[in-house]
């Protein structure tokens, strides 16, 4: 029998400032790739039969019906001890991930902080702006457990955040990105060349792209398109510019600025604004104006593209919905519960679309078949990390 | 390899252990549970980690017949040897956690206490 088996961290592609692991760190990360597949696959299940079995019939009885939400359900799971555990389990692998991958960047910033100045001085590809303020719903907590989040630095102009993020991905996605950790941007570029064969975009704007994973693939697929990545934490940027810069995404330029407000783009700029697995880490105010702006720096025939985990519908049973929101209670995606019930067509027509002009696709992680596994949908999904998504877009009418 | 190359003034061990803002669900009634899971799960994972590494020395005694630490440090295995170091992890895996999925399998049976079914084995 084949056995289904996370790749070797040895397998990560180290570019010129991946920080260099030893033999034990990429075997911590061995184990936790393993460990997450075994949770998700084999242990997953049992949160279902768990809710089946005793905690449905259990509510029936005493309400007399059915839970009516999400939130019933997991009320009433978080009293069960099978549940529990698994979520125990679970929070400390992710906590472990966090430790591991910081012990691996911390003990050699001095090289990483070296490495990444030799790739930024001197480049008109870096704008960092210390007037942009960390956002109010990136400090109510460390998002995904990440000590000091997207924007914490240990000693002042450090790399640490964005280094210790891109080590660790493939722990938690169990390899499923690829060794690049970039299959969604790699799914983007077998996308837009299906879709649009031929089509050559003037300039594309990227927001929120922390370490610019999933940015580098476009920019290298369109190497005479202007490339604009924004996002409001200096360390990801400092950090995604050299990383972008060592594997040869020349026309790819990182901007420090809040999405917010991109006044300093007129109306039309971009033929392509996108998000990757963003939407979810903003809050109720801040994500429909982010659309708006999106809409206006967005030029006529121009492509809106938003890609996320699915959205919660009547259409999906209410466990599922509960499952997948397992990551907002249990490891720190505070918007991610009420992100994902949000009716993103409505607020994109919002923002100034025709309702024709909106489509959704779903969209699955590009990555070397040969190492590394292939996005697997279903019943041994990982809720919440799958390398498989949901397309929100549209085409702007043209003028 | 592992020992610290960075800056004296940078506490790498303390930082790297720094919590994370946010308050940590409490998944047990008695917080002792917690404490005690989370340092069984980074035993668990260092037990793993040995056992890779000697997993990396047998393979390099197989070819090398002799080993340094930097060959440890350097060694990566090819496609078969990455999936066998997989499979021995996965077991390693499925064997700590065997209380955990049997538990779970026990959901789906109705037993009784083997006690009952003594007493009726007697009768039968």
């Amino acid at each position: 029998m084949k056995h289904d088996v996370a790749p070797p961290y040895t397998a990560v592609a180290r570019h010129a400032v991946f920080p260099d692991p030893s033999h034990d760190e990429a075997a911590r990360f061995d184990f936790l790739a393993n460990f997450n597949k075994y949770m998700s696959t084999t242990l997953g299940p049992g949160n279902k039969r768990a809710y089946d079995i005793r905690i449905l019939p259990a509510f029936e009885k005493e309400h007399g019906r059915a839970p009516a939400d999400r939130f019933e359900i997991r009320r009433a799971m978080n009293k069960d001890p099978w549940h529990r555990f698994w979520s125990a389990l679970k929070r400390n692998s992710m906590e472990m991930r966090q430790q591991n991958g910081r012990q691996m960047v911390l003990r050699q910033l001095d090289q990483l902080d070296g490495k990444v100045r030799q790739f930024n001085e001197g480049r008109d590809t870096l704008w960092l702006d210390p007037a942009v303020a960390v956002p109010r719903y990136q400090q109510a907590v460390d998002i995904h457990c990440m000590p000091g989040s997207y924007h914490g630095e240990e000693r002042p102009g450090d790399v640490s955040a964005g280094a210790n993020y891109d080590c660790g991905i493939f722990a938690t996605t169990a390899g499923g990105l690829g060794a690049l950790s970039d299959g969604g941007g790699m799914a983007l570029v077998d996308w837009i060349k299906r879709e649009r064969p031929g089509w050559t975009p003037r300039r594309i704007l990227d927001l929120g792209c922390t370490i610019g994973h999933n940015i580098v693939p476009l920019a290298l697929a369109f190497p005479d398109t202007e490339i604009i990545a924004i996002d409001t934490a200096a360390p990801a940027l400092r950090y995604g510019h050299a990383r972008a810069q060592a594997l040869g995404a020349r026309n790819l330029h990182f901007v420090q600025m809040n999405a917010e407000d991109m006044s300093a783009y007129p109306d039309g700029h971009f033929d392509w604004v996108q998000t990757t697995m963003y939407l979810h880490e903003l809050s109720g105010t801040a994500l429909p104006r982010i659309i708006k702006e999106g809409a206006r720096v967005l030029a006529p025939g121009g492509l809106m593209f938003h890609l996320e985990q699915p959205q919660y519908s009547d259409a999906m049973p209410l466990y599922e919905q509960f499952i997948r929101d397992w990551d907002a209670f249990n490891n720190n995606e505070p918007f991610w519960s009420s992100m994902h019930a949000l009716d993103l067509k409505s607020l994109i027509i919002e923002a100034g679309f025709p309702a024709d002009s909106l489509f959704t696709t779903g969209v699955r992680a590009v990555v070397d078949e040969t190492i590394f596994p292939t996005a697997n949908a279903g019943d041994g999904e990982d809720h919440g990390r799958a390398a498989y998504w949901n397309a929100y877009g549209a085409w702007k009418p043209a003028a | 390899m592992e020992a610290s190359r960075v800056s004296d003034d940078l506490d790498w061990i303390g930082l790297a252990g720094k919590r994370a803002k946010g308050k940590r669900p409490e998944y047990f009634d008695d917080p002792a549970i917690d404490r005690l899971l989370s340092i069984t799960m980074a035993l668990v994972g260092e037990v793993s980690v040995m056992r890779q590494r000697m997993d990396t020395i047998e393979r390099l005694l197989d070819t090398k017949g002799v080993v340094s630490r930097d060959d440890i440090e350097r060694f990566e295995p090819d496609a078969e040897g990455a999936y066998e170091r997989g499979v021995q992890t996965k077991a390693y895996i499925a064997r700590v956690m065997r209380g955990v999925q049997q538990a779970m399998e026990a959901m789906a049976s109705e037993e009784k206490p083997v006690e009952e079914v003594s007493r009726e084995l007697k009768e039968m």
